[in-house]
């Protein structure tokens, strides 16, 4: 019940943020901050309550929810929580809030709407990391689109409906490729057990023929590569993440970006364990590719959104190398670098939004020199860099190394590629704060420093980054057990080695 | 005929029995309110004679008509459709101050031939019921007679129905040279497994024939040419009423004719209909991408619908029928929705149909817009809308059967689809600017009946998106009553 309530608590504090605007705009805002804040209070609870369960593998979820709701289809209400979930949605409800927060002078107009819809797209998030029916998780992943859609088609920038048109029909296309293969599965497994049924559980173990297995592996890829983004499919995630406003992007880099790789990691892996070896050097080339792809990218780029976008691109070349990369080292750098991603890119992100508000533009050829008017916020936006580039004791640098450490022992050759995108990356991330703190103010702008709304966003974002970066094991400790069972049922025989 | 007939046969003879008395009314003295209400006493009470008979065993009367819970449910699905369009016309004719009567009159004849498809089980009857809807049809299409674009869009209509009667009547004249017989069932076993006898050849060019003849109603590639036109210049209730009413009881009629428990449609048939599923819903999304009138894009976008209809036709299977039946009714109450609020919208002189009329609708009408968008999105298929489920019925029977390539185009297809409804929603919340934005349409209120439908409808589209069991359970049972 208390996962059904995290959602609940959403869509109605949506609803209400939307009629109390018409009278009263703060108070909307604040009501969108007290659902996700209260929603983060219970996530926190959730996780105070289990780290004391040292060995919970007696059961496989924390907390689950369960309803009968289409029986002649097999169509359960299963919510489930485990460890992988809690760590994400502890993220979710942190960027949620930094998301509202960031908006707040930012967005003047239709407030209500707005807040409705990120409440929205936050309860979408919360369904897809919680679902535990394939059915139910279609649903959620369907849901997350329309609000994210109207987030950016009404309150983005100059080219914003192309970018959201773009974006939807990219996820949608996916999405339906994907609900195919969701319907296959379930058939398939009829004809193997008699039993139609979505649910996540039964269907771990359908007996499939290789061919099969595998197009309905890549079904699912498709997917999540599309929202991961994956090299060939990224082509939506610079323009979305460019014209979004900042919370729109702060959602997208830091939110749905994850619910891809929490797909691959819930579904692909567990459900299709022959495939997933099979095709695992290919998942790990396309990654790397990802990788170098995106970060040079990046170099290029002179508009500061589109930069960290194109790092996304490049942080989640890693997120996919872990994925595959067949051993636990590598898949918790993978969710570690998903964690502390969102956290990165997002503060990026709502650096940028803060720049823009300041001055107008987002190229970095118009800054210069910034930390002469504005210290405080100019030294957050080099330290964002430097944990973008990964440097160690902020929560980027665990990942990336876990990741590279666990890809090292599957394959060296794709692994020492990987590392040039590290390279790259010093590169991107040195160039943006040079161009845009360093230097001689030679624009003379003169502009405010943070206040202390802003230093709060920021602040506490810096403090999760070091967080993670110093004391990894505390978030490790909650993911083990799950990402253990989930790789214990693709690549047995890591497990046995170690 | 006994008794018992006549009482299984109520809904059909109430129906005609109220038009035959509206029409005596009209003669006696022209009122719109009276005219509303004997129809919609009719209706209900033809839809309380199906609930009367709901629950006897299937009757066949004559070797005509058939009266089975299949055929209940589906006159009711068309019962209900009217209501609606009764409610829309209402509101619309006293806008227009057309002369209304009439058309209350034309639209029960119509639903009289509907519902006689039906129930039909015989081509001799299928044809009748064909007819009654089409010759009814002509001239509600250009009932408003004050435009020119609805007289076009009726003689366009005649000429095109009437060409493809004769050619039906041709194939049942070439079905009956071979076989000396009319009774559908005779044929749904060859549909689904043509044998190799002598005479097959000619029997099978006579069947194809027919299907023009409903392939031209239910608005397929390649007989889709009039739709368009039609959709643009009929009167938005006629244009609900032809997107439901007309196209349900001809599908109900295919379904009937095709339905077989085990496996789906196969042979030549299968492949002609495969062809024309898959030119159906390509050619009707794409085509709809290049228009920029509404009700244009919803006449485009309805071929493509009837093409994911045929998915689950072609499937078959145990799930094929109430998959489709399910779309169907998804379908009816989404776009009855979507024409209902466009008329609900239209002001005096002209309907809003262009997209610019929407512009901004979002922000001067939330509500009104709230629904519309709901309708698009239903369309669409996004999840918590009746359209999405009926999507996911209709995958699940092709995925059942293996129908990876009907599958994949519906995939790709309504992705294109999705583009075009995006633009609407779009224009609904981009800023309000240029002419025509602050007309009429921003300003008046919704009349009491309007209101009361859209509530309606926009409910069912949510019922139905979130909690199909019931109805599920119903349409399994009661196809199983077919072949």
């Amino acid at each position: 019940m208390i996962l059904l309530s995290l959602i609940l608590i959403l869509l109605v504090g949506g609803v209400s943020s939307w009629i109390v605007a018409r009278r009263h705009t703060t108070a909307a805002r604040w009501i969108a901050v007290a659902s996700a804040g209260a929603n983060l209070a219970v996530t926190i609870g959730l996780w105070i309550a289990n780290t004391g369960r040292s060995q919970p593998s007696m059961r496989r979820w924390l907390e689950e929810c369960n309803f009968s709701w289409i029986s002649q289809f097999g169509i359960r209400f299963h919510l489930a929580l485990d460890g992988l979930s809690l760590a994400l949605l502890l993220l979710t409800y942190f960027l949620g809030i930094v998301a509202i927060l960031s908006s707040w002078t930012e967005i003047r107009q239709r407030v209500g709407f707005f807040h409705f819809n990120l409440l929205w797209v936050l309860a979408g998030i919360t369904g897809v990391f919680l679902a535990a029916d394939l059915f139910v998780f279609y649903l959620f992943w369907e849901l997350m689109l329309v609000p994210m859609y109207l987030l950016i088609g009404i309150w983005g920038h100059e080219r914003r409906i192309y970018a959201a048109t773009k974006f939807f029909l990219f996820t949608q296309l996916s999405g339906l490729l994907m609900l195919i293969a969701i319907i296959s599965l379930a058939v398939l497994h009829q004809h193997a057990t008699g039993v139609f049924t979505f649910d996540y559980e039964h269907l771990l173990n359908t007996p499939l023929s290789p061919r099969s297995a595998r197009l309905l592996m890549l079904g699912f890829f498709v997917g999540f590569a599309v929202k991961l983004p994956a090299f060939p499919f990224h082509t939506w995630l610079p323009d979305a993440h460019t014209e979004a406003p900042t919370a729109g992007s702060v959602i997208l880099a830091g939110l749905l970006l994850k619910t891809g790789a929490y797909g691959l990691i819930r579904f692909v892996l567990p459900l299709f364990p022959v495939p997933s070896r099979e095709l695992a050097p290919f998942m790990m080339t396309v990654g790397v590719i990802g990788i170098l792809y995106g970060a040079v990218l990046a170099v290029a780029q002179t508009d500061i959104k589109r930069l960290v976008a194109y790092t996304s691109v490049s942080h989640m070349g890693f997120v996919l190398l872990g994925v595959f990369a067949g051993n636990e080292i590598a898949l918790e750098g993978a969710v570690i670098q998903m964690i502390s991603h969102g956290i990165s890119t997002g503060a990026l992100f709502v650096l940028a939004g803060l720049l823009q508000e300041r001055m107008h533009t987002r190229e970095i050829s118009q800054m210069g020199g910034l930390w002469e008017t504005m210290p405080a916020l100019s030294g957050a936006g080099l330290l964002f860099a430097m944990a973008s580039l990964g440097l160690p004791g902020l929560g980027d640098f665990v990942g990336e190394f876990l990741v590279l450490l666990g890809a090292y022992r599957a394959n060296i050759g794709l692994t020492a590629v990987a590392t040039l995108g590290l390279l790259s990356a010093t590169l991107y991330g040195l160039r943006f704060a040079q161009g845009a703190f360093h230097g001689p103010n030679v624009h003379h702008w003169s502009l405010p420093d943070m206040r202390l709304r802003e230093w709060t966003i920021l602040g506490s974002m810096i403090l999760c980054l070091l967080w993670i970066g110093l004391y990894p094991q505390s978030v490790l400790n909650t993911l083990r057990p799950s990402l253990a069972a989930m790789q214990q049922s693709t690549f047995p025989q890591e497990i046995v080695r170690r | 005929m006994n008794a018992a007939d006549f009482v299984a046969l109520l809904p059909l003879i109430t129906i005609s029995a109220t038009a035959i008395v509206l029409m005596i009314a009209i003669a006696i003295q022209r009122n719109h309110k009276a005219a509303v209400i004997i129809s919609l006493i009719g209706v209900a009470g033809a839809a309380a004679s199906l609930l009367l008979t709901a629950s006897e065993k299937p009757r066949q009367i004559t070797s005509l008509l058939v009266l089975d819970s299949y055929s209940r449910l589906y006159m009711a699905i068309l019962l209900g459709a009217a209501v609606f369009v009764f409610l829309f016309g209402y509101d619309y004719l006293k806008r227009r101050h057309e002369r209304p009567e009439e058309f209350y009159l034309l639209v029960l004849l119509a639903t009289t031939g509907a519902m006689t498809l039906v129930v039909s089980l015989n081509f001799v009857s299928f044809f009748l019921g064909l007819e009654l809807l089409s010759i009814a049809l002509y001239s509600l299409i250009a009932y408003v007679r004050t435009e020119s674009i609805s007289i076009e869009a009726g003689i366009k209509y005649l000429v095109l129905a009437a060409s493809s009667s004769a050619i039906l009547l041709f194939g049942l004249a070439l079905i009956y040279a071979v076989s000396g017989s009319m009774d559908l069932s005779q044929f749904a076993a060859l549909m689904v497994r043509p044998t190799g006898s002598a005479n097959a050849a000619s029997l099978l060019t006579g069947l194809m024939l027919v299907l023009t003849g409903a392939g031209f109603k239910l608005a397929v590639v390649p007989f889709q040419l009039w739709t368009p036109d039609v959709y643009e210049g009929a009167p938005l209730p006629v244009t609900a009423f032809i997107a439901t009413v007309s196209k349900a009881g001809m599908f109900a009629f295919l379904l009937r004719w095709f339905h077989v428990h085990d496996g789906g449609v196969a042979g030549a048939p299968g492949l002609v209909l495969t062809v024309i599923a898959v030119a159906s819903m390509l050619t009707g999304n794409l085509l709809a991408l290049l228009q920029n009138n509404v009700k244009r894009i919803l006449a485009f976008s309805s071929i493509a619908h009837m093409g994911y209809l045929l998915v689950a036709l072609l499937a078959g299977g145990p799930l094929g029928a109430p998959a489709a039946t399910y779309y169907l009714i998804a379908y009816a109450a989404t776009i009855l929705g979507a024409f209902g609020l466009m008329s609900a919208l239209s002001s005096s002189r002209c309907e809003a149909a262009s997209i610019d009329d929407y512009r901004g609708l979002l922000w001067r009408r939330p509500f009104v817009a709230g629904a519309f968008a709901t309708t698009l999105l239903s369309l669409a298929g996004i999840p918590l809308t009746a359209g999405f489920l009926g999507k996911f019925y209709v995958i699940t029977a092709g995925a059942s059967q293996s129908r990876w390539m009907l599958l994949f185009t519906l995939v790709v297809s309504s992705t294109i689809g999705l583009f075009y409804y995006l633009r609407i929603i779009v224009a609904m919340y981009s800023q309000a600017g240029g002419p025509g934005t602050d007309g009429e349409s921003s300003t008046q209120p919704l009349s009491f009946a309007a209101i009361l439908a859209l509530t309606a409808l926009t409910g069912l589209i949510f019922l139905l998106g979130v909690y199909p069991t019931p109805l599920w359970n119903a349409i399994t049972a009661v196809t199983r009553d077919l072949g």
